[in-house]
């Protein structure tokens, strides 16, 4: 036993004697690790009886335990000391930097301002930009949304209750909420349960119920923004990439407007001649529905590799607003109509660029973004 | 669902070319993914008929047989099958004919004959199974004639397969018949389905059928048939071939039959062994908790109350309804009598066992999506009728209860013009829909307008998806066609339109940090925990994924630095010199775990209620900070890193001097506060991430926006980055929410200026932009403008001093300064620099 509290006191003394965070962890091993005579008296327990052992082998747990919550604290206080010092000794007034910076460009400057380098905005933002613009230039509003949504407003406001197939179509991330999540933050206007979980939003969607839920029509506004679906990665697909759709709700609008509007934005976007072409399909939150295409950017429509020789590309999906996303938000389906279309935005700056693979979006390589 | 063009055929006269065909599928919402042209497989096989068989003089296992191939000559061929006799009718693959297994047939000699081409089993055609000894395929007699092509004797031959993407709407398209039947709207034909004979053997006995009441619910319709006779029975060539096309491997006569009648008619259908039934039946009840079945890929599946069980006439389970049937009463090469089901289950609750049970199978697809519940008998009387007229079948016991009626659905031709933007009559209208199968059954009374009431349309009961007016809106545009619907622009909204105010200032941000030389990163929104520490920042308040592609992806941002870290090491792991990145991006956390972290009070305690109403009109001040869904709070970050020579903490002050000057921000002022309190949310936990010494708190107008610095060493060697680390990180909501700057105009004097230089040694602890406020402020309306020219340190200033040199522009708007109201300026700030800062001025 003496042995033990020999151990432990050898130990002390060389944690205590450590008067750096260098040195403390050079101290380690010889204090209770691999070179200690911890180390030793537990290779030679098997050499006791067994009830001795147990006893011993007790003993040099719980000092070793000790020493070892004696070493965490020295360590702490030293890494402290050491920042402090260190903070000290490195200190800057970065108020003193900001005010330099300021005489650089400033009315008593003796210099011109020095040109500055120039950055890049990521490719996916200056073409973002150019859509929200063109949509503004039409009258359009530019409205945001949360990215962690309610099954609500996800799902349920758009015409697909739980269980519903067509969520099949978006493979969606569910968030965890965990014990500091709670339910829902009272019930939305057009009333509905909630659902139970939390998700990344799958479609720029759940913003066209928000928008809806609070307010009438007429409404015109595009949503960009970023959605998630779980895919795995690859050249044509990612997991987290951008949206921006479209929502117009008004007396009077009809699906002959969504082409026209469809149209006037191809030919703004990819250049005058070029047509938005709309083929039937199914969204739970349209009806009709609708996936276009526009004429093909490559070719101008006389077929390639690109267009796999339609001369046509799917851009996106669109449709007339179902009735029973109007009843969801309690908007009077019978007096409005509306429409709304959807489009990634990764796929425009793609198609801009002749972007071969949506990775090197959020791979962030330099070379890549300083060619934008 | 992969479509036999000939298949089609049966039920409409269409002749289009494949291609134009595939458009017309295309532009129904019938996505064509790929047409595939299939060649016929029996070039050069014809049928023959046997003129005679003689022995082979030196071999005994085959024998000569002479056969006419159309043209009169009589040709000598070997053969080791002897099943075939003088007249029959039997298929010769001729001299150069490639059989389906890819072997040539060449003349060659066998013991000393020739053999001048090949007799063909039904196998080696791939047309029918191995029997128990090599046989020829032998035509029925009649049906053919000598020179004529295998493959128009069989049926087919070349064939176009389209592969159709099917929306989850369009149950009924689960079908030939179904997609059929559009095309034939879409191109204006005539479609037909022709009845199969329906014979009932008298003496066979119905099954026993049970549906527990408290599962007609889940199955309103449920028919047992018993069919005998099936062990003998088989399937045409042409069944098999189609099931092949249709991408199904054929298995046996009842099997295939079973497939065949999914495929054509959409309604699956199960065959159970009867003499593996016991008491002779079926019956229908909910699954039972603790429940077990194996199913038929082998798979044992946990059962609830929720599901559909069939079970045998004693209750014991043997499949599950609509999704897949048990391993138990599977049939098998010796079942000789099947217990046919066709049945019809509720969507939802398919679906809802199927996705519990991750148990995809062709009968959940179509039942999920909703399966014409008047197919049921249909689809009997065809699986009879393919297995031929050596089956029997009984009497069908047909249980029902709760089938909805067929649905009626009023129509107004007015309400399809306004959604559509058409000008189509009634009678339009009623036409475009008849031709799907709904037909007008009556009028309703004439709404308060007087105008006629509705037309009222009785859905056909195979397509579920059709339930409201709209409904039928869309399919008369689906027949008209979209694009002959008349493009014009909405009317335009009348107030004047524009980006918001805050989204315009974003925009700024961005622009003006190119403008420094910083390039625009996207990183991912997901994260680890082991992301976060890396770069010293706390992981409580993080929101977790439930379901992350992988474990290095498993919760939200709470913080750019950790992506913009990652950035900036990749980029140097590729040999880039020096970088600054910056990010625009929403960061994610539950704020009760982080508001608990907060001294201070400086979190809005209403950040989730602010943050639940949408978009930025909501917010006071006029940009939208958060906003919490479900206990989530999101708010948008701004986040700058750089990293190459020359960088340190005053990186991210002058970015940030530039910003605050671009955006006319109110009062910005760098304050090496205290962190604690300070910043909010996500910028809060960067504590321990930025070095103790260079670091400051970003603020406007008084309130903190964010911090700016250096990032801490050991941070730093982490994140494996070698070298100094700025940092900047802000809380965009809060940099945007207060009102810029008033802009007002001052004219400009026109007096000459007078420049005063004052160099003061002040201790460094103070910070020089408080000495700039003390020099500006008491300088008052005299200083247009002043600058820190110069920062001087020496020993001779004494320990821990040095030397802040400004130089005051003064001027006065109406008169030129004398000397001596510049001395007095200069006294009167070097008395409140002295008092207030303990600075003295130098040189005097």
């Amino acid at each position: 036993m003496n042995a033990v509290t020999q151990a432990a006191q050898r130990g002390k003394e060389l944690v205590e004697g450590a008067r750096s965070v260098a040195e403390l962890r050079a101290v380690e091993p010889e204090a209770f690790g691999k070179r200690s005579a911890f180390a030793r008296l537990t290779g030679s327990l098997r050499d006791l009886a067994p009830t001795e052992r147990r006893e011993v082998g007790r003993a040099l747990q719980e000092a070793r335990s000790e020493l070892e919550a004696f070493f965490g604290k020295r360590m702490a206080e030293l890494e402290e000391q050491e920042a402090s010092r260190r903070a000290g000794s490195e200190r800057l007034d970065l108020s003193e930097t900001a005010l330099l910076a300021r005489w650089a460009g400033g009315g008593l400057a003796e210099a011109p301002p020095s040109p500055a380098m120039r950055g890049h905005l990521h490719l996916v933002t200056q073409v973002r930009e150019e859509l929200e613009d063109i949509f503004v230039s039409m009258g359009f509003e530019v409205m945001e949304g949360p990215e962690a949504e309610d099954d609500w407003h996800n799902f349920q406001a758009l015409n697909m209750p739980p269980h519903h197939p067509a969520r099949g179509m978006f493979d969606t991330f569910y968030l965890d909420l965990g014990e500091g999540g709670s339910g829902g933050q009272g019930a939305p206007e057009g009333g509905g349960e909630r659902g139970p979980s939390a998700v990344l939003r799958t479609h720029t969607s759940p913003v066209q119920v928000r928008l809806m839920e609070s307010r009438q029509p007429p409404i015109y506004a595009v949503v960009p923004g970023r959605c998630y679906r779980r895919d795995t990665p690859d050249a044509s697909h990612l997991p987290v990439f951008h949206q921006i759709e479209g929502l117009v709700v008004d007396e009077g609008i009809s699906m002959g407007h969504l082409a026209g509007t469809l149209d006037a934005f191809v030919q703004a976007f990819f250049g005058p001649g070029r047509r938005a072409r709309l083929r039937p399909s199914f969204f739970p939150f349209t009806e009709p529905s609708a996936e276009f295409d526009v004429t093909c950017w490559v070719c101008h429509g006389v077929g390639c590799r690109t267009c796999t020789g339609s001369g046509w590309v799917e851009l996106g999906g669109c449709g007339m607003v179902d009735p029973a996303v109007f009843d969801a938000v309690g908007i009077d389906a019978e007096r409005y109509t509306g429409f709304a279309w959807g489009f990634g935005i990764d796929r425009m700056a793609a198609a801009r660029t002749s972007l071969a693979d949506l990775r090197d979006l959020l791979d962030n390589d330099i070379r890549f973004l300083s060619q934008f | 669902m992969r479509v036999p063009l000939s298949w089609l055929r049966e039920f409409t006269p269409v002749e289009e070319p494949a291609d134009r065909i595939a458009d017309a599928l295309s532009f129904l919402g019938l996505v064509v993914e790929a047409s595939e042209a299939v060649p016929s497989p029996f070039d050069g096989i014809v049928v023959a008929r046997v003129l005679a068989t003689r022995p082979h003089p030196s071999a005994d296992r085959v024998h000569l047989v002479d056969v006419d191939a159309g043209d009169g000559e009589a040709r000598q061929v070997v053969c080791g099958a002897f099943n075939m006799k003088e007249g029959d009718l039997v298929p010769l693959a001729t001299l150069g004919a490639v059989m389906p297994n890819g072997m040539e047939i060449g003349r060659r000699k066998l013991r000393g004959e020739w053999s001048n081409g090949m007799l063909c089993s039904a196998p080696e055609l791939g047309v029918g199974p191995e029997g128990p000894s090599p046989a020829i395929f032998v035509f029925a007699p009649g049906s053919v004639s000598p020179g004529q092509p295998v493959a128009e004797a069989f049926g087919f031959g070349a064939d176009v397969v389209f592969d159709l993407e099917i929306s989850p709407n369009r149950g009924d398209c689960f079908s030939v018949v179904g997609v059929a039947r559009d095309l034939a709207a879409g191109l204006g034909l005539p479609f037909s389905i022709s009845e199969p004979p329906h014979f009932v053997a008298g003496d066979i006995e119905a099954p026993v059928i049970k549906v527990d009441p408290a599962a007609f619910e889940l199955c309103p319709r449920f028919t047992g048939t018993v069919v005998e006779g099936v062990g003998e029975a088989s399937v045409s060539p042409l069944v098999r071939r189609r099931l092949t096309l249709a991408g199904m491997r054929p298995i046996s006569p009842v099997v295939d039959a079973s497939n065949y009648v999914m495929l054509e008619l959409g309604q699956p259908n199960h065959p159970y062994d009867i003499s593996r039934l016991r008491g002779r039946g079926l019956g229908v009840r909910r699954g039972r908790s603790g429940e077990r079945l194996v199913t038929l890929d082998g798979v044992e599946r946990q059962l609830c109350p929720d599901d559909i069980v069939i079970s045998d006439a004693e209750g014991t389970a043997v499949g599950l309804g609509g999704i897949m049937g048990g391993a138990g009463a599977e049939i098998s090469s010796t079942t000789t009598t099947v217990l046919l089901e066709a049945a019809n289950f509720d969507p939802l609750a398919i679906s809802a066992t199927g996705s519990r049970l991750g148990l995809l199978s062709e009968a959940r697809t179509r039942f999920e999506r909703g399966v014409d519940p008047e197919l049921a008998l249909r689809a009997v009387d065809r699986f009879v009728e393919l297995l031929g007229p050596g089956v029997r079948r009984g009497p069908t016991v047909d249980a029902r209860q709760g089938l909805p009626a067929p649905l009626e659905v009023p129509f107004r031709a007015s309400r399809a013009n306004a959604v559509l933007g058409t000008s189509l009559s009634e009678q339009q209208c009623a036409s475009l829909l008849g031709r799907l199968g709904f037909e007008p059954v009556h009028r309703d009374e004439p709404g308060r307008d007087g105008l006629g009431g509705p037309l009222v349309f009785r859905v056909p009961t195979w397509r579920p998806d059709c339930t409201r007016e709209v409904d039928l809106v869309e399919e008369v545009a689906r027949i008209h066609g979209y694009g002959n619907i008349e493009r014009t622009l909405p009317p335009r909204p009348s107030k004047p339109c524009g980006l918001a105010e805050w989204q315009r200032a974003r925009r700024s941000v961005r622009v003006v940090l190119a403008g420094t030389g910083a390039s625009e990163a996207w990183s991912s929104t997901f994260l680890s925990k082991r992301d976060l520490e890396l770069a010293g920042l706390g992981t409580a308040g993080a929101v977790a994924v439930e379901n992350p592609l992988d474990s290095s992806q498993s919760i939200l941002r709470t913080s750019l630095l950790p992506g913009l870290l990652r950035a900036a090491r990749s980029n140097r792991e590729r040999q880039a010199g020096a970088l600054s990145l910056f990010e625009v991006g929403n960061v994610f956390a539950v704020p009760a775990a982080l508001e608990a972290r907060v001294t201070g009070g400086q979190v809005p305690r209403g950040a989730a209620a602010e943050a639940e109403s949408l978009g930025p009109s909501s917010g006071a001040g006029g940009g939208l900070v958060y906003r919490a869904v479900k206990g989530i709070v999101e708010w948008e970050q701004l986040g700058m890193v750089a990293v190459g020579s020359g960088v340190d903490a005053g990186y991210g002050a002058r970015a940030w001097e530039v910003l605050a000057g671009a955006l006319r921000l109110s009062a910005p002022a760098l304050v090496a506060a205290p962190m604690e309190g300070a910043p909010i949310f996500g910028a809060l936990a960067v504590t321990g991430a930025l070095h103790p010494g260079r670091r400051a708190v970003m603020t406007v107008a008084g309130r903190s926006v964010g911090v700016l610095g250096e990032l801490a060493p050991e941070v730093a060697a982490r994140s494996g980055l070698v070298g100094r680390v700025a940092v900047l990180l802000a809380d965009l909501g809060r940099l945007l929410s207060h009102p810029p700057r008033p802009w007002l105009a001052h004219g400009v004097s026109k007096y000459p200026a007078v420049d005063l230089d004052m160099a003061f040694s002040v201790a460094e602890v103070v910070a020089a932009a408080d000495v700039h406020l003390t020099v500006t402020d008491v300088a008052g309306d005299l200083a247009e403008d002043v600058v820190l020219f110069e920062v001087w340190r020496d020993s001779s200033l004494g320990e821990g001093r040095r030397s802040l040199n400004f130089r005051a522009r003064l001027r006065a708007a109406d008169r030129t300064l004398t000397d001596d109201e510049v001395a007095n300026v200069r006294e009167r700030v070097a008395k409140a620099v002295a008092e207030r800062h303990e600075g003295q001025l130098r040189g005097r």
